[in-house]
């Protein structure tokens, strides 16, 4: 293709909606409806991939879209850290449609047209979201897909779902609307304008003490990055059928938070400012508590997809505690876990899914045996755990190497030592699934002892981004060298 | 001269003949059709005209028109300054877009026999209203807003219900109380400077500022305009007049009633006084601010306990009635501007739920709508569930809808001037608002359970209605640019200091 | 003090009666009475408006031999126009209370209060 990459950028944004409009025109022929989402998907990831190699060179495709109100305008940049972002996004949803197409016809679930329609219009706003230009645009796109996910959360339709549907918008838009959108106006007002700049705006703008309290609304207003005690929201999203799980709560949604998060600490504080002015300190602490904290409700947690929502929680902290380092290492390291965590979690999201799928089984204390009924399940599972805790050769060790090196770099020791103690909660919490389903005798006798997989299409894809994993470890040059253009600039 | 060019002089007069004009022709004609049509062409030919004379002052400034001939300061002077044609353009386009979609509604809910009567009053209405805009004369708006009034009082007593009647009447006692005091107001202003010229009034003021005159003057014009204006805690007409109004005079006064006493409420606060003058010994910013953070959190947290859906989206109202006086209150350019610019979001965002709910109800029946009632309506009335949607984003102020650009000029204005109390207080009735409008969501896609509830879209004339209304909301959330400068232009006129009075 | 009543009473005879109309208004429930009420607060800025237009020993503003001093005319002009505003509103107050008659059986504001609630 020989797009300008202005309007590939601006492609990748209209494909997925144009997607969902002709998805919607398909409802009465579901595989031509499944169809149309597998070939957007895979248009929208080349259209994404053709943005790289500009990208590479260093070429910040720019491209304003309208004008709002006077000097504030619809704006389109994409800078290294938004298109790893974009690519994870675009590439991880070719794998979850067919993942979803097995899930839901498995499991009969209702309304499937308006769960792909959603979903559709989820990835519009994940690539508008990596592609902005100014807090606007990125704050747009931060609501769009709070609110195209919503329906996606309470697809089931019933009181649960309504409840957490409930706690979802609730906390995403309390604390956009009322900690994120004066952030913003703030900045505006403080500095002239929300542009993301290399370097930073507020430099020399603000007091430290302003600063401080800027970044500390900024964190809390990203509710979408999980940090407590606003990270409610996402084990109340796991009533959501778990393709929604998996791409939104592991993926698009909560790495839209801790994009965010990144995006405004290098473009809009500057990571020279931020930690020459100190503003970032109060945030890592906040950081590393819920890093903690959260892994210790996983532990405590027996259903599957609640164990894994708080294990994400704990990762999402991972990424906001790069950012808070304010050093260029840690933030690529955070920007690495990103991907890592995504290959990763998508991953566990997936195996959870089959295991209720094959078996409808939701906790994991009923796991036991179960790797034997399972093995490419299980397997997978034990992969993409050990890439989350980050032991070689997984491709998290990567993150987990540089987030260390950036703590080193910032001289805070004991950010290592919290590092190193939540890996030991991760095996925790995480192997025990694993371990169940391979060591233990099954619960009940009667089991047959064959193998009994859920459908192939659902297997598929899980082993897949397993695979992933594995690849990231041995070839992270990709991402290493989007993080390389990133920091030479 | 050519006729045409005659004619374009004649248009600030124009404007408030036409549907004065149109009013009686209404009741001669009687047939229900004809007079819709009629009075859709007179709405349409007042927005053509408000549009014409908008792009007559862009360039060249304020329009001073003499009425029939007799200079100011003695004569009526018609005076058209950026924020007169701005409103002249948001009263127009809201009666015209809400007027094309009113014909099926209004024939369901109305006795044949009294249709027409019920377009000669909103035709009255918008002569009102258009005139009270337009005018530069104290006591013609006083003139101008009883009329407006009037027809109000009998639009509102046509609803189905019996209580629409005491809801009426009710409007009717307050909304005399308040043209009065304003009455009061202007004689007041009158024994000071000996002039009924606004823009007099205003240069002859500050000499006489320090007396009591002047200032209990100023007390019962801002008094009278509230209560026009529902501003808490002078609102208790409000709720009840638009639950029981037949549901497209809801939209009607939803979309002008309020936002004219708004801008009469501009006009007295900065057009003839000043809120900055020094001499004017008065707390008024603080009371009009504090007055209006307590409708902005009061109402709204009302509106979240609310079952039926018109009463809701009254207390709504009554909450975004707030946002515009805290923005006027600021007294600043950016505050003045963000409250203009949030009269037109409001009356579009406004005006496209209630005739969305007219919708609904044309197809349901009734007059008053329970939550509980839309029930399956997603199914039923996609198209009008979207709109419903859209709108009640509009109003929680979500990116890409115009309340977030009113909010987001709000906001600012509030930072600017530090007023951190009042950021908190605009964010926590934003959050209330989602509450509301999620009952309201909800109550859309909630299934029906075992009840069977037959339900097909609205007829064609209310969609356009609904989704002109809904494009509107949407449009002006991506583009405002037009409108802000509008606005900002608008405030910088009636800041400009007067010369020679301290601030 | 005395000078301040009785040089100003007219002004007094204004708020007098506007503080007995709005008593009126507010404090009964028949709506016919209501009505009066709001005639009476009316009535008084009438008065307040004619008698700032009264200058002492003016005349009626007729041009004529002799006469010198004035009164205001333009005060009563737009008194004129407001009691065609009142009587309008009184007629539409009227009957609307007519039909509420009708319709509830009663003009008393604290009946259809409670008609209403019990349906």
């Amino acid at each position: 293709m020989s797009f300008e990459p202005a309007s590939a950028m601006l492609l990748a944004v209209l494909l997925p909606l144009a997607g969902a409009g002709l998805i919607a025109l398909c409802h009465r022929w579901p595989n031509l409806r499944e169809t149309v989402t597998l070939v957007t998907a895979a248009a929208l990831f080349a259209n994404v991939l053709t943005l790289v190699g500009p990208v590479l060179e260093g070429i910040r495709p720019d491209l304003l879209l309208i004008e709002i109100l006077p000097g504030l305008g619809l704006r389109l940049t994409l800078e290294p850290l938004g298109m790893l972002f974009a690519l994870v996004a675009s590439g991880l949803w070719i794998v979850n449609s067919v993942y979803s197409i097995g899930y839901m016809r498995g499991n009969n679930e209702q309304h499937q047209t308006g769960f792909y329609v959603c979903f559709a219009i989820a990835l519009a706003a994940t690539q508008l979201l990596a592609m902005s230009g100014n807090l606007l645009t990125l704050l747009i796109g931060y609501e769009v897909l709070t609110f195209s996910t919503y329906p996606l959360v309470t697809h089931k339709r019933n009181a649960e779902a309504r409840a957490g549907g409930r706690t979802y918008l609730g906390v995403l838009l309390f604390t956009s609307i009322a900690l994120l959108l004066p952030a913003i106006v703030a900045v505006w007002y403080l500095a002239g304008t929300i542009e993301f700049r290399d370097g930073g705006v507020l430099q020399g703008m603000v007091t430290p003490a302003t600063a401080t309290a800027l970044f500390a609304l900024f964190l809390f207003g990203t509710g979408k990055a999980a940090l407590m005690p606003f990270h409610r929201w996402l084990p109340a999203a796991m009533v959501a059928p778990t393709p929604v799980s998996a791409l939104l709560h592991a993926v698009a949604v909560v790495k839209a938070g801790v994009f965010t998060v990144t995006k405004v600490a290098v473009y809009i504080f500057g990571l020279d400012f931020l930690s020459v002015s100190g503003a970032a300190a109060p945030m890592l602490w906040v950081a590393v508590f819920t890093l903690l904290a959260a892994s210790l409700v996983a532990l405590s947690r027996d259903n599957l997809k609640a164990r894994l929502a708080y294990s994400t929680v704990s990762q999402l902290a991972y990424i906001v505690l790069g950012a808070s380092l304010a050093t260029s290492m840690g933030v690529a390291g955070g920007a690495f876990h990103l991907v890592a965590h995504a290959l990763g979690k998508i991953t566990l999201f997936f195996c959870a899914g089959a295991i209720y799928t094959a078996m409808h089984k939701t906790q994991v204390s009923e796991l036991d045996g179960m790797g034997r009924v399972m093995p490419f399940t299980f397997g997978a599972f034990l992969v993409a755990s050990l890439s989350i805790i980050g032991l070689p050769p997984m491709g998290g060790t990567w993150s987990k190497w540089l987030l260390m090196s950036g703590a080193a770099d910032a001289g805070l020791t004991i950010v290592l030592a919290v590092l190193a103690i939540s890996s030991l909660l991760n095996i925790v919490y995480l192997l025990e699934i694993p371990m169940r389903g391979f060591l233990r005798p099954p619960a009940q006798t009667g089991g047959n002892g064959g193998i009994r997989e859920a459908p192939l299409l659902c297997v598929a894809p899980l082993c897949l981004t397993a695979a992933g994993c594995v690849v990231l470890f041995f070839y992270p040059q990709p991402v290493l060298m989007l993080l390389d253009t990133w920091r030479l600039q | 001269m050519t006729g045409l060019a005659l004619l374009l002089e004649q248009l600030p007069a124009l404007q408030v003949v036409l549907p004065l004009l149109a009013a009686p022709v209404c009741v001669l004609l009687r047939r229900p059709n004809l007079v819709w049509a009629l009075s859709c062409l007179t709405s349409l030919g007042c927005l053509g005209i408000a549009l014409t004379l908008a792009r007559q002052i862009y360039p060249h400034g304020v329009i001073s028109y003499a009425m029939g001939g007799w200079a100011p300061p003695f004569g009526i002077e018609y005076r058209l300054d950026e924020l007169s044609v701005f409103m002249l353009v948001v009263v127009s386009l809201a009666a015209s877009l809400v007027l094309i979609g009113a014909r099926q509604s209004i024939q369901r809910e109305i006795p044949a026999d009294r249709i027409h009567l019920l377009y000669a009053a909103v035709l009255l209405m918008l002569t009102g209203s258009l005139g009270i805009i337009s005018t530069g004369d104290a006591f013609n708006l006083f003139v101008f807003l009883e009329i407006a009034s009037l027809s109000t009082y009998a639009l509102v007593a046509m609803g189905r219900q019996r209580r629409a009647l005491v809801a009426a009447f009710q409007y009717l006692v307050l909304g005399t109380i308040g043209g009065t005091f304003i009455l009061i107001g202007v004689g007041l202003l009158y024994m000071m400077t000996g002039t009924l010229n606004m823009q007099d009034m205003a240069e002859r003021l500050p000499p006489v500022l320090h007396t009591t005159t002047a200032l209990a003057a100023l007390a019962f014009l801002v008094i009278g305009a509230a209560l026009k204006l529902a501003l808490l805690p002078l609102h208790i007409w409000l709720p009840n007049a638009y639950t029981f109004a037949p549901s497209m005079i809801s939209a009607l006064l939803a979309a002008i009633s309020t936002k004219v006493a708004a801008y009469v409420l501009i006009r007295f606060v900065y057009g003839i006084y000043d809120l900055r003058w020094s001499g004017l010994n008065l707390p008024l910013n603080d009371v009009l601010a504090l007055l209006a953070v307590a409708a902005m959190l009061f109402a709204s947290y009302v509106a979240v306990r609310q079952q039926e859906v018109k009463r809701l989206l009254a207390w709504s109202s009554l909450a975004q009635i707030g946002y515009i006086v805290l923005g006027l209150s600021l007294a600043t350019s950016a505050g003045l501007a963000a409250s203009t610019l949030h009269i037109l979001n409001h009356a579009v965002i406004k005006a496209g739920l209630f005739v969305a709910v007219a919708a609904v109800l044309f197809r349901q029946g009734g007059s008053t709508l329970q939550l509980a009632d839309l029930a399956g309506l997603s199914r039923g009335m996609p198209w009008t569930t979207a709109a419903i949607i859209a709108g009640g984003l509009g109003l929680i102020g979500v990116p890409l809808t115009a309340g977030f650009v009113s909010k987001w000029a709000l906001l600012q204005a509030l930072i600017e001037s530090g007023t951190w109390l009042y950021v908190a207080a605009l964010l926590a009735s934003s959050l209330l608002a989602v509450i509301y409008v999620w009952r309201i969501i909800e109550a859309c896609t909630a299934s029906t359970g075992d009840r069977d509830i037959q339900r097909r879209e609205a007829p064609l004339g209310l969609q356009l209605s609904i989704w002109a209304l809904v494009a509107m909301n949407l449009y002006l959330g991506i583009n405002s640019s037009p409108g802000m400068r509008l606005a900002t232009e608008a405030s910088g006129r009636l800041l400009a200091p007067t010369a020679g009075v301290p601030l | 003090m005395l000078d301040a009543i009785l040089g100003l009473f007219n002004y007094w005879i204004a708020i007098g009666l506007m503080m007995t109309g709005l008593y009126i208004v507010i404090a009964h429930t028949n709506l016919v009475k209501k009505i009066i009420g709001l005639n009476i607060f009316q009535t008084s800025v009438f008065i307040l408006y004619i008698s700032m237009g009264k200058i002492q020993g003016g005349t009626a503003p007729i041009l004529a031999e002799g006469t010198l001093i004035y009164s205001n005319p333009l005060p009563h002009v737009l008194i004129l126009t407001a009691i065609v505003v009142g009587v309008a509103t009184t007629a539409l107050g009227l009957a609307l209370i007519v039909r509420i008659y009708e319709a509830y059986g009663s003009a008393e504001e604290d009946e259809i209060v409670n008609k209403d609630r019990r349906a």
